[in-house]
């Protein structure tokens, strides 16, 4: 283990324990709600950059397979009353096969096509929702959340923690596929997918690899989102915010290096949550609109770009 | 037996409406790779162009369309050149960063509608609007063969824009091979903006019909991004016809489900058939790739 | 532009406060909510939320509540359920509020109830339906005339029955609120012995309705119940107006959404004729008490200025009612102990601008007070005309009725 490595275990570490604390720090809920909608957001983030950074396979279903994962949980908590755990496994592996699905269709297609029929299954599957009436239908369905187990004393700071631990399984799994063959692999692909498959990439193994684990961390990313809210409706669930937020976040940050979904998430996430109790309106939108512009066209690697530019001229400088 | 005959009619005319509402994307996306996910806001912003002048001059919403085509023409041009400037030029990576372009601006016109018209949801008055055509049994809404005749009249028209002027060839070959285009002498970048201009200028009477067939609200456009792509890439990029054709064959299903079938199921089944038609032939139903 | 009123409002009642002196000395109290500022849902939301200010306005303008003046603090939900509860627990747990509201329509509401349920919370509640009847919270009112589940349905049906209606044909959108309406109606179609030949669910977004109007032609019912959407409704009464109905429809109309808003009645006109529909206030004589009036005169000009629905009969009133409710209960118990003032609500009728409110177990109304209202002589192009009374002619329920339904549909188009 070189130095970075233990850095970064450290610190996933302390994030884990710092949050696990926080509880007995923090009385006041609201940051625990706020934190929780940031955290599903890195989840999320980092494991759209998995696909759509490394892979550069432009996934618009996110908001397909978060809300599978809202649904799978709804439909176990229902059928069975199963446990949160459980709820998390079955959307993650839900999300695998999904994945799997969406990761036969790069056979097939790709660029901006792929795109596009990502939000023709996203349509597919928010239909076959609406009309399944066991789970509410497009009425939607209420529920009661169990009590919460211990050693938490509250069902949002567990879900906020549960929601950390997801957050540090993506980034440990996105970093470690940066720097391994699989992200050499994947980077080969998305420069030349031809001229890869040539030199003896296997194209097709990695695509479907890269989409069966973004698939499942984003479904994963969805499942406590029913306990959270104690509600589901289909039009919620399969939100066309998630898909666009999602992508406006990696792109902001940068999706070179598994940090750039990270911290494009916090930042927008967090821009987002203080929008909605500040400024209240559709000018929050509007912001929304206008920082994706900004940074595409500023910023075309994002902050991640930025910050390696500048570190290159800093180095230049000195040298 | 009736209905079913009914459901076709209606489709097909529905259809005609989607295709007119399509054709500027399979210009700007078909033709030029455009990732232009903001047609459908540009289309909901002319159809509110559209309701000023008819609310406040009492103008025909298709006059309407007409008058604010030149306007939607300029505003093409320089929104080309804007996207060029920035993504094309610099080349690398532009198909991401293009599509998340597209949604913020996509953002900014639905705020700057709500900000200008209020949430509420709009519509026109026209001689047109809520009569029919009666013939036997049969009765047609008036606004839907408007939509028909617009429909088949903006494809003929851009079909032989396209086969028989010299601009309109030019921006098929853009479409096909820049390099050569290069090497003769023509600037891509200019033809290229000019189609983009045309296809925004397309959306005056697209608009026009948009707000003649139903209301609109600011943030219609949402519902119509996953329909005009559905539309331009199932008839395979950059073919006029062929735009008509799947856009037809899409109203036609939808309605059929919606009228004979459960009702519920009609969007999951158009992207259903969108998505086999992606995974068995990719290039489309009439596409110009192999 | 909503921003400048609120801000405005906000000064006015800071000035009202410093003026008067007594108040100043003393924090506001806080009422909390969030409601839709974009989205499907916002036309509605800056429409009760209006009402609401007056209120407040009002309140402030008599010198406050408990000596204190009150201040709302509003966030915008976007319309969505996943907004709700964090900006409910950024209002409780960092703003300090004193009183919850809840958001306009029932999904963003519907993640909020076991919140309120956990914290033994009030909750003024804004226009959902049923929302509570799972959760079962004591100290849930909601604000709308709906009354017992099945009550809406009920009336329509039964002026269906009365006018001798046997058959019935059901198109609903298929989202939250026209489903739960689609539900209660079947049940009540059962209890009545009216058979259902016609049940159909349509998409959101979907386009034409011509089509699907044919089918439910060729089904031949006697009373045609709708339970749809803003989009939707002015697409189904354009394709009535189209392919027509046929002569055997007694009754249509029912449970569209959309048809209480300026913008689209507006834009209807005279396609609107005939159609009986659900309503919770119009200009009818028996609809005024004591300080509608009022409230009307102070709604009007504010609208414009806002760009909110210029009528505003729907939500305002009812805002401003949420508003009257508690400054009752609050005036009787004389402190802000939320169980106090729930069990009051309770235990009492209530005058407000909206008409005498009494609550039962489950916090809707004790009887409903939703309005069927059948639409007679409107015009194209002209949203003035439905200030006045005659308009809209309300046939149920029978203590406010101002006349009598004109049958068969097609007779009452013209």
């Amino acid at each position: 283990m070189n130095r970075n490595s233990i850095a970064f275990w450290i610190g996933a570490g302390l994030f884990l324990v710092v949050v696990a604390l926080l509880p007995q720090l923090i009385r006041n809920e609201y940051p625990f709600f706020a934190a929780y909608v940031i955290l599903q957001f890195i989840v999320l983030s980092v494991a759209w950059s998995i696909l759509g950074g490394y892979a550069g396979y432009v996934n618009f279903g996110t908001s397909a397979f978060f809300g599978v994962g809202v649904y799978t949980a709804v439909f176990l908590f229902k059928a069975t009353g199963a446990p949160l755990a459980v709820q998390l496994a079955a959307a993650a592996a839900v999300g695998a096969l999904l994945g799997f699905a969406v990761g036969l269709l790069t056979l097939r297609m790709q660029g901006i096509f792929f795109s596009i029929a990502t939000i023709a299954l996203t349509i597919v599957i928010e239909t076959s929702v609406t009309n399944w009436r066991f789970v509410g239908g497009a009425a939607g369905i209420q529920m009661q959340r169990p009590a919460v187990m211990a050693p938490f004393d509250g069902y949002v700071q567990m879900l906020v923690f549960v929601q950390a631990l997801l957050v540090v399984l993506a980034i440990v799994i996105a970093r470690y596929m940066q720097s391994s063959w699989i992200g050499r692999g994947l980077q080969a692909l998305k420069d030349d997918e031809l001229a890869a498959e040539c030199t003896g990439v296997p194209t097709l193994r990695l695509k479907v690899l890269a989409c069966v684990i973004s698939g499942a961390l984003m479904c994963a990313a969805g499942a406590p989102a029913a306990m959270y809210l104690q509600y589901a409706d289909p039009s919620s669930a399969f939100n066309l915010n998630y898909s666009v937020s999602v992508l406006a976040m990696s792109l902001i940050g940068g999706t070179a290096h598994w940090a750039g979904p990270v911290i494009g998430a916090i930042l927008l996430g967090t821009t987002q949550q203080l929008l909605t109790v500040t400024i209240s309106s559709e000018v929050n939108l509007l912001v929304l609109g206008i920082m994706l512009v900004v940074f595409v066209v500023a910023a075309p690697e994002g902050l991640i770009g930025l910050i390696r530019k500048a570190s290159r001229k800093r180095a230049e400088r000195e040298a | 037996m009736d209905l079913l005959l009914d459901a076709v009619v209606i489709g097909v005319l529905l259809g005609c409406f989607y295709a007119a509402v399509s054709l500027g994307l399979s210009v700007s996306f078909g033709l030029l790779d455009v990732p232009h996910v903001a047609h459908p806001a540009f289309l909901v912003m002319a159809s509110y162009a559209v309701f000023f002048l008819n609310d406040r001059f009492d103008i025909d919403p298709l006059l309407a369309g007409l008058m604010i085509t030149p306007l939607l023409f300029l505003f093409g041009l320089v929104a080309y050149r804007l996207y060029y400037e920035t993504f094309e030029k610099r080349g690398s990576d532009a198909g991401v960063r293009g599509i998340a372009f597209f949604f913020g601006v996509a953002f900014i016109i639905e705020v700057l509608i709500i900000l200008q018209f209020g949430v509420d949801q709009r519509s026109v008055t026209a001689t047109y609007i809520g009569k029919a055509w009666r013939i036997g049994d049969m009765r047609i809404p008036l606004r839907l063969l408007v939509a028909f005749a617009v429909a088949a009249g903006l494809t003929i028209l851009l079909s032989l824009y396209l086969s028989k002027t010299f601009m309109g060839r030019a921006i098929r070959a853009v479409a096909q091979d820049q390099e050569a285009l290069r090497l003769m002498g023509a600037n891509p970048v200019k033809i290229k903006q000019w189609a983009f201009g045309i296809a925004t200028a397309v959306l005056g009477i697209a608009g026009a019909l948009l707000i003649i067939v139903a209301p609109v609200d600011p943030i219609l456009d949402r519902a119509y991004i996953g329909r005009t792509f559905c539309v331009v890439v199932m008839a395979g990029l950059g073919s006029m016809t062929g735009t008509l054709i799947a856009a037809i064959i899409l109203g036609v299903v939808e309605t059929i489900v919606l009228t004979l079938f459960g009702a519920s199921w009609a969007p999951a089944i158009s992207f259903a058939m969108l998505l086999g038609v992606l995974a068995i032939r990719p290039q489309g139903l009439f596409g110009r790739r192999s | 532009m909503k921003r400048r009123t609120f801000l405005g409002g906000t000064i006015a009642a800071a000035v009202v406060g410093r003026t008067s002196g007594v108040v100043a000395e003393q924090p506001p109290i806080k009422i909390g909510m969030s409601m839709a500022q974009t989205g499907g849902l916002a036309g509605g939301g800056k429409a009760s939320q209006l009402g609401i200010e007056i209120w407040r306005d009002d309140v402030n303008a008599k010198g406050g509540l408990l000596g204190r003046k009150v201040e709302l603090i509003v966030y915008d939900d976007k319309s969505s359920a996943s907004e709700t509860p964090a900006i409910y627990s950024k209002l409780l747990d960092v703003d300090k509020v004193d009183l919850l509201f809840a958001p306009y329509a029932t999904v963003p509401t519907a993640p909020l109830m076991p919140l309120v349920k956990q914290r033994g919370l009030l909750l003024m509640g804004n226009f959902s339906f049923q929302v509570n009847s799972k959760v079962g919270h004591d100290m849930w009112f909601n604000n709308a005339p709906w009354g017992p589940a099945d009550s809406w349905a009920a009336a329509f049906l039964d002026l269906g029955q009365k006018a001798g209606g046997k058959t019935m044909a059901l198109l609903a959108a298929d989202q939250e609120f026209a489903q739960n309406l689609a539900v209660t109606a079947k049940a009540v179609a059962k209890k009545l012995n009216m058979s259902v030949v016609f049940d159909q669910a349509y998409p959101p977004n979907t386009v034409e309705f011509s089509g699907i109007l044919r089918a439910l032609n060729a089904a031949k019912p006697d009373i045609v119940y709708v339970a749809s959407y803003p989009p939707d409704s002015a697409g189904i009464l354009r394709a009535v107006n189209e392919i027509g109905v046929g002569d055997n429809v007694k009754i249509f109309g029912g449970g569209m959404v959309g048809l209480q808003f300026a913008a689209v009645m507006e834009n209807l006109g005279s396609l609107l004729n005939g159609v009986v529909n659900y309503n919770t206030w119009l200009p009818e004589p028996n609809m005024y008490f004591d300080g509608t009036k009022a409230f009307f005169d102070a709604y009007t000009p504010r609208a414009k200025e806002a760009k909110v629905d210029p009528l505003g009969y729907y939500l305002a009133p009812f805002g401003y009612a949420s508003g009257q409710l508690v400054e009752q209960a609050i005036k009787a118990v004389g402190s802000l102990d939320q169980k106090a003032i729930a069990k009051y609500l309770h235990g009492n009728e209530h005058k407000t601008i909206v008409g005498p409110i009494a609550f039962s177990a489950d916090g809707e109304r004790k009887d409903t007070a939703t309005l069927m209202a059948q639409f007679r002589g409107i015009k194209d192009k002209n949203v003035e005309q439905f200030r006045s009374p005659g308009k809209q002619v309300i046939l149920f329920p029978e203590r406010l009725k101002s006349g009598e339904l004109i049958t068969p549909f097609e007779a009452a188009r013209t």
